[in-house]
C-alpha cells in the first residue's frame, strides 16, 4: 500500500495530466453520444423504417474493434495517431451505438394509453415528449447509459497500445519495467473511475424520477 | 491538424502486393492464427460458462453472486489485467514449447495470461446470458413436461434449454465479437500472433510501407470484417439452431406461424 502511495507522490506531475486526459476522454464521448443518440433514438421510434436502418447501422458500429477505430479515425479526421481526439471520437460511436438501441426500445415501451391520455390533455408532440415520453423511459436510458460508461472507461486504457497518453500509461509503463506498482495504481483508478460514474447515474437518475421512490419498497 | 500518416492510398499499395498477404508474417497466416484462437477460447469460456449458467438458472444458486461479478468485470480494462499477468505468470511459465505455426517456440509464456484474459472477458457475457435464458422458460411448460413423464435431465435437455436458446446465442455471439476484438488488444504481449500482431509492431516504423501504418489499417479492417462476418455468421445460426417454436418462424410447409414469444429476445 505504501509502495502505491510513494509511486503515486512520486510521479504526480505525470499521473496527474494522463487522468484529466482520462476523465476528458470518459466524459464528453458519454455526452456527446447521449445528446446524438436521444433524437436518433426519437426518430426510429416513430418511423419504422428509420428503426431497421438505424438498428442496422448501430450494431455494425458497435462490432467494430476499438483498436481499429483508433487506428482509422486519424485517416478519417485528419488528426495526428497519438490525439486523443481519435480516442474520444472512438468512444462517442460506441456510446451513440449502444444508446440508440436502448432509448428506441425505451421510447417504444412507453404504454400506449399514457401517449393518448397526454395528448387528450392537450400536448403537443413535442410537449408529450419532453413532458411524459423521456420521464417515463429515463430508468431503461440510464440503465444503458451505465453500461455505456463503464465499457467506456475499460475502452480508454486500450489507447495505450498505439501510445495515446492517458492512464493506461500506467499499464504499459509497468510492463516496460517489469514493475507491479503502477499496473495496480493503473487497475485502481480505472475500476475506481467505472464505479464512480455507475453511482454517480445511478444517484441522478433517483434525482430525476422522484415519483419511483414512492413504488419502491 | 494534419495527419502524419501514410494515407489510405498507401492501404491501396499494401494490398495489391501478394507478399503482404502471403507467407508466415502475411495477413492470411495472421488471419489462420486470429480465428484458431478464437475458436480455442470461445470454446474453453462456454465449457465453463453454458453449463455452469444451466445449472445456475435451474437451480437459481449462486446468481446474484455471479451477475456481480460479471458487472464488476466489465470495469477491468483488458490492457491492464492483461499487463498483470503478463508480468506475474510470464516468468513463472518455462515451457519453451511451441504448437505447430500457430505458436512460435517460446511463445507460451505469453500465450497463457492473454489466452487466460481472454477466456476471463468471455465467461461472463455467456454465463448470464444462460442463466437468464434458463430462468426466462415459461414453468408452465417445464412443469407440463414433468406431468409428461420427463426425468429433471429431459426438461432441461428438451425443454429448458431450446426455449433459452435465443438468449444463450446471443451471449455466445457477444462473446465471440468480444474474443475477435480483445485479440488484437492481447497481441501487445510478445510473440502472441493474430491480427493484432500486425498493429502492434506496426507502429515500430509506421511509415513502412510493408510493416508500418498501412499494415495495421489492412489487419484493422480485417478484424472489423471478420468480426461482421461473424456476426452475420451468428444471425444465420440462429435460424437453424433456434426452434420454430420459440424464434416464431414459420414453419415450412405448414402455412401457420408459430406464437410469438416475446419474452425471449436478446439481451
Amino acid at each position: 500500500m505504501t509502495a502505491l502511495w510513494d509511486y503515486l507522490r512520486d510521479n504526480h506531475a505525470e499521473i496527474q495530466s494522463w487522468a484529466v486526459t482520462t476523465l476528458w476522454l470518459s466524459l464528453l464521448p458519454l455526452l456527446a453520444g447521449l445528446a446524438l443518440a436521444l433524437p436518433a433514438g426519437w426518430l426510429a421510434a416513430r418511423h419504422a423504417w428509420t428503426r431497421d436502418t438505424l438498428l442496422a447501422l448501430s450494431g455494425a458500429l458497435y462490432t467494430i474493434p476499438s483498436l481499429v477505430l483508433f487506428l482509422v479515425l486519424p485517416e478519417l479526421l485528419g488528426t495526428r495517431i497519438l490525439s486523443a481526439v481519435n480516442v474520444g471520437v472512438a468512444l462517442t460511436i460506441y456510446v451513440f451505438a449502444l444508446l440508440v438501441r436502448t432509448i428506441t426500445d425505451a421510447l417504444t415501451a412507453v404504454p400506449s394509453e399514457l401517449l393518448a391520455a397526454a395528448t387528450a390533455i392537450g400536448h403537443s408532440n413535442l410537449q408529450r415528449l419532453w413532458a411524459v415520453q423521456l420521464p417515463v423511459a429515463t430508468p431503461v436510458i440510464a440503465a444503458g447509459l451505465r453500461v455505456a460508461a463503464v465499457s467506456n472507461v475499460s475502452l480508454i486504457s486500450v489507447a495505450s497500445i498505439i501510445g495515446v497518453s492517458q492512464l493506461g500509461q500506467l499499464f504499459t509503463l509497468g510492463e516496460s519495467t517489469e514493475t507491479l506498482t503502477p499496473i495496480v495504481l493503473g487497475l485502481i483508478f480505472f475500476v475506481v473511475l467505472a464505479f464512480l460514474y455507475d453511482g454517480a447515474i445511478l444517484a441522478l437518475t433517483r434525482v430525476l424520477t422522484p415519483w419511483r421512490k414512492a413504488a419502491r419498497p | 491538424m494534419s495527419s502524419d500518416l501514410p494515407g489510405f492510398a498507401s492501404l491501396g499499395r499494401w494490398l495489391n502486393d501478394p507478399d503482404n498477404w502471403l507467407g508466415s508474417g502475411g495477413l492470411l497466416a495472421h488471419l489462420r492464427e486470429h480465428l484458431a484462437f478464437t475458436v480455442v477460447i470461445v470454446l474453453v469460456a462456454a465449457l465453463i460458462a453454458i453449463p455452469a449458467g444451466i445449472w445456475m438458472g435451474h437451480t437459481g444458486k449462486g446468481i446474484l453472486l455471479a451477475g456481480g461479478f460479471a458487472n464488476a468485470l466489465r470495469a477491468v480494462p483488458a490492457l491492464g489485467l492483461l499487463i498483470l499477468l503478463i508480468v506475474e505468470l510470464s516468468p513463472h511459465i518455462h515451457s519453451r514449447t511451441g504448437v505447430g505455426n500457430l505458436l512460435a517456440p517460446g511463445a507460451l509464456p505469453y500465450f497463457i495470461p492473454a489466452a487466460l484474459v481472454l477466456v476471463i472477458l468471455a465467461v461472463p457475457p455467456m454465463l448470464t446470458n444462460t442463466y437468464a435464458g434458463i430462468q426466462a422458460v415459461d414453468p408452465r411448460a417445464a412443469d407440463a413436461a414433468r406431468g409428461a413423464g420427463m426425468s429433471p435431465l429431459q426438461v432441461a435437455l428438451r425443454v429448458e434449454i431450446p426455449c433459452a436458446m435465443p438468449l444463450i446465442l446471443a451471449g455466445l455471439r457477444s462473446a465471440t465479437l468480444q474474443v475477435i476484438a480483445s485479440l488484437t488488444v492481447a497481441a501487445y504481449a510478445p510473440l502472441v500472433g493474430g491480427l493484432g500482431r500486425l498493429i502492434v509492431d506496426g507502429q515500430q516504423n509506421l511509415i513502412d510501407p510493408s510493416l508500418g501504418y498501412p499494415a495495421m489499417l489492412g489487419a484493422g479492417i480485417t478484424v472489423a470484417v471478420l468480426a461482421l462476418v461473424a456476426d452475420g455468421a451468428f444471425a444465420l445460426a440462429g435460424r437453424y439452431v433456434i426452434s420454430p417454436g420459440v424464434s416464431g418462424r414459420r414453419i415450412r410447409g405448414r402455412g401457420t406461424a408459430a406464437p410469438q414469444q416475446s419474452t425471449l429476445t436478446e439481451s
